[in-house]
């Protein structure tokens, strides 16, 4: 069988447009603030915008690194803001408890873990469509959060806590670091085993995997619970972030941050490939676009619009349907203008 | 019954892009008949229908209905016309009444309300008709599936139908439900309608048709009344060979197995209820086992038992003469059993994937996840296989889905070898490939089984068969019903078995 155009066209890597994306928005920036990207050193350690949309936007990361390996499955996890308030609220009550920073981050992740695995078994074992199953715990989790906290705000006063997010080390911001850390970790353990391509094979072919010999629905389940364990760890970044645990305000509508960073990074809803590199820089967009917002002095209450169009937007040119219709109005367009 | 055709189609041809999927197809039904459409995979029978009802206009040919000359744009037209058509997958919603889904698309009423009293009266009537005894304020999804069957011919038949279509109507149906269904079918035949009966059940066939017309590759073989076409002769119609064909087996497959051979995989009374009737099966090394049977009757289904994707209600499976367990796939590969389905594109590839992640999976699986092959090593195996399988691909990064379908079952096919099985099971391994490759594949079993491993090979061409096996288990009605042995395995004796000929005449 002879195939001459069997030569694999390499696909643009969805990286490209998200680079673009963020050097645009940088550019708008500049315009409107020459200093936009300046960093200097104060007081011991790096001060400057680019570096307050790396401390700010660690917390989206993070969330994102979790949210990519449960979109590869197919699935997706609304909880995730809501386990971040759970989190925050166990650890306030684990710190006022004078337990010790290790304890409370160990409590953290078991929370974490605890609701990956819920929202894992109701996927994978019980077979309830992602979005229903993490729903739940999504809005349950207030409740929870409401519970441990007993419908305070808790006040956190811990320097080695409040460290996690606020802190420097030898002058750079702690947080940033510590999640670039946990993604070149994931990095290393997805790529390194056969971790990474197990989940892009469930989320490629479920049935096909299973009949490879692949547990699917193990694979499932652990990306819900690393996911779980991302989140809970999350929360500590936003209890640590304002001092407090509020189960009301913790994480409100991270989840669609987060999952709005995978898609923009190149993972698609639909499962499959998957690419943590993507993300991340897709949570750098997301985090710029909040910080462009504010020093556009847009009200915050405004501000979930743009990023609604920017996100039905992306969603759109995903959509090999969606681009075969533009394709066709235009050539239509350029017929009939002829 | 009257002679006066109800329906008639003459020279009906059907093209998709290329393929001709009907070609100038006669077909004619009278009043007060029941009328058997049969063929294998690709015959054309779905097609037909579908022109029938109106899903795809003909490229050429005419359909009259009762003398008149009718061109059904859309199911709906064909609907008005007088045709009623109800499909193998009940197509009604579940959620609601039985009396809702029988009115659905029509209800009375004006202005948008509904005259919910005459909705009742109205389905009471169409069950009367059919003699059926069910509330039709029930939930339609709570009845059983031969009900819900019945609810479907209800509605069809509302529209003071001339001609009712029923589109494999007893695949899920059990006996009983099924001799329910007949009475029905029986009652509308006297009632003077005309019954198209689609279907894969010989025995329901001969139990209920008055005539039968067979297509074959999208042609008419002809029409004939039930009674007087032997069973043997019908099933040669529908694989295309003659009964009096006993050409022998060609010599490069004839090379006896050793008796002696180890067993790999033994079941005894292993059976599924609705799927397969229990059976016994040993699989021994060196040996090609074929399993063959026409379509439906439980090929696939034996297969899904042996693999584990399916549990098995009764009965047990030995490995090596040890008691096993095979709860699922992952099971039976780990104990060195491997599957090619035949459906490739479902149960096969992971599309987006590349030929090598593709190539390696299974045995990726098989080791568990922490302990990876190493880049170098999957890239070894991959041109190894994609030289000894002649594997057309640009790279091993291409993407499966980017391959035609040969290349791809080879890719499939090169999964389970990696993994080293001493089993393995091939579902129609050739279904829908090109012959070159085909001729490559047949290469390839006989192969496998000069090293050794047990072969387990399905396939609906009775020629492939013949040639690649050394026994052939013959599967009937959902019932592993015989054995042929080497000796007497030649294309004409194959097929009387499938067509369970020597039990009747």
């Amino acid at each position: 069988m002879k195939n001459p155009d069997s030569r694999p066209r390499r696909p643009v890597s969805p990286l490209v447009w998200l680079v673009a994306g963020l050097a645009l928005l940088v550019l708008l920036n500049l315009t409107k603030n020459p200093a936009f990207l300046r960093v200097t050193w104060h007081d011991g350690h790096l001060f400057g915008t680019p570096i307050d949309i790396l401390t700010q936007g660690s917390r989206t990361m993070l969330l994102a690194l979790g949210m990519t390996l449960v979109i590869a499955t197919g699935g997706v996890d609304l909880s995730v803001g809501s386990v971040c308030a759970i989190t925050g609220a166990v650890c306030a009550l684990t710190l006022q408890h004078g337990q010790s920073l290790a304890v409370t981050l160990a409590a953290a992740i078991g929370v974490g873990a605890a609701a990956g695995l819920a929202n894992g078994l109701l996927v994978a074992r019980l077979g309830i469509q992602p979005i229903v199953a993490t729903l739940i715990l999504m809005v349950a989790g207030r409740g929870i959060a409401q519970l441990v906290t007993d419908g305070q705000v808790l006040i956190i006063k811990h320097a080695a806590f409040e460290f996690l997010a606020t802190g420097f080390v030898l002058g750079a911001p702690f947080a940033p670091l510590a999640v670039g850390a946990l993604y070149l970790v994931s990095h290393a353990a997805l790529r390194r085993t056969a971790a990474g391509l197990f989940i892009e094979a469930v989320g490629d072919n479920e049935t096909a995997s299973r009949f490879a010999g692949l547990a699917a629905a193990r694979v499932k389940v652990l990306a819900y619970v690393f996911c779980g364990i991302c989140a809970g760890l999350t929360g500590v970044l936003i209890a640590a972030n304002i001092g407090a645990a509020d189960g009301n305000r913790a994480g409100e509508n991270a989840e669609l941050d987060a999952i709005f960073a995978v898609v923009v990074g190149g993972t698609a809803l639909t499962g499959g490939r998957f690419t943590l590199l993507g993300s991340l820089l897709g949570a750098l967009l997301i985090q710029t676009l909040t910080t462009t917002m504010y020093n556009l002095g847009v009200a915050p209450a405004v501000a979930p619009v743009p990023k609604a169009l920017v996100i039905v937007g992306v969603s759109l040119l995903q959509s090999e349907k969606f681009r075969a219709l533009v394709a066709r109005a235009w050539r239509r367009e350029g017929r009939s203008g002829a | 019954m009257s002679d006066e055709p109800l329906l008639q189609l003459r020279g009906i041809t059907k093209r998709f892009l290329g393929v001709t999927a009907l070609d100038g197809v006669d077909f004619t039904l009278r009043a007060g008949e029941i009328h058997a459409l049969l063929g294998e995979n690709g015959a054309g029978k779905s097609t037909l229908i579908k022109v029938l009802t109106g899903v795809h206009a003909p490229d050429a040919g005419t359909i009259t209905l009762t003398g008149k000359r009718i061109a059904p744009a859309s199911p709906k037209d064909a609907e008005q016309a007088g045709l009623s058509t109800v499909y193998q997958e009940v197509n009604l919603i579940p959620a609601l009444s039985v009396a809702e889904n029988i009115v659905l698309g029509r209800q009375p009423g004006r202005f948008g309300f509904v005259n919910w009293l005459a909705v009742r009266r109205h389905a009471r009537k169409a069950l009367a008709r059919l003699e059926i005894d069910c509330d039709v304020d029930a939930e339609l999804g709570s009845l059983s599936v031969a009900l819900q069957q019945m609810v479907a011919i209800a509605r069809a038949l509302d529209l003071r139908a001339k001609l009712l279509i029923l589109d494999e109507p007893t695949a899920s149906l059990d006996e009983k439900e099924v001799a329910e269904l007949f009475g029905i079918m029986c009652r509308l035949r006297a009632d003077g309608l005309g019954i198209v009966f689609v279907t894969h059940f010989l025995d329901q066939v001969y139990a209920i048709s008055d005539r039968l017309t067979v297509l074959r590759n999208g042609q008419l073989v002809g029409e004939f009344p039930t009674a007087s076409l032997p069973r043997l002769a019908l099933v040669g119609k529908m694989l295309g060979r003659d009964v009096s064909d006993e050409s022998g087996r060609p010599a490069s497959a004839s090379t006896a197995t050793k008796n002696a051979a180890a067993t790999v995989l033994e079941a005894r009374g292993l059976g599924r209820r609705g799927a397969v009737h229990p059976f016994d099966l040993t699989l021994r090394r060196g040996e090609v086992t074929g399993l063959a049977g026409l379509l439906g009757s439980g090929r696939t289904e034996t297969a899904r038992l042996l693999f584990g994707i399916d549990r098995a209600d009764t009965g047990e499976l030995y490995l090596h003469a040890q008691r096993a367990a095979l709860p699922s796939p992952r099971n039976a590969v780990r104990l060195g059993l491997a599957f090619c389905s035949e459906d490739r594109k479902r149960e096969g590839i992971l599309p987006n994937l590349s030929v090598r992640e593709n190539l390696i999976i299974a045995l990726q699986a098989k080791r568990g996840g922490a302990r990876s092959l190493a880049r170098a090593e999957q890239e070894k195996l991959c041109a190894h296989y994609t030289a000894a399988l002649r594997i057309k691909t640009a790279d091993a990064e291409t993407p499966i889905k980017n391959l035609s379908g040969g290349n791809q079952q080879k890719v499939l096919l090169a999964r389970w070898l990696a993994t080293q099985p001493e089993l393995i099971i091939l579902d129609e391994p050739t279904r829908g490939i090109d012959v070159g490759a085909r001729a490559e594949i047949e290469a390839l079993i006989a192969q496998l089984r000069a090293d050794g491993l047990a072969v387990l090979f399905i396939s609906s061409e009775i020629e492939e068969i013949v040639r690649t096996c050394s026994r052939v288990l013959v599967m009937r009605e959902r019932r592993l019903a015989e054995e042929v042995s080497t000796a007497d395995l030649t294309p004409g004796r194959l097929m009387q078995a499938m067509a369970g000929a020597h039990e009747e005449s």
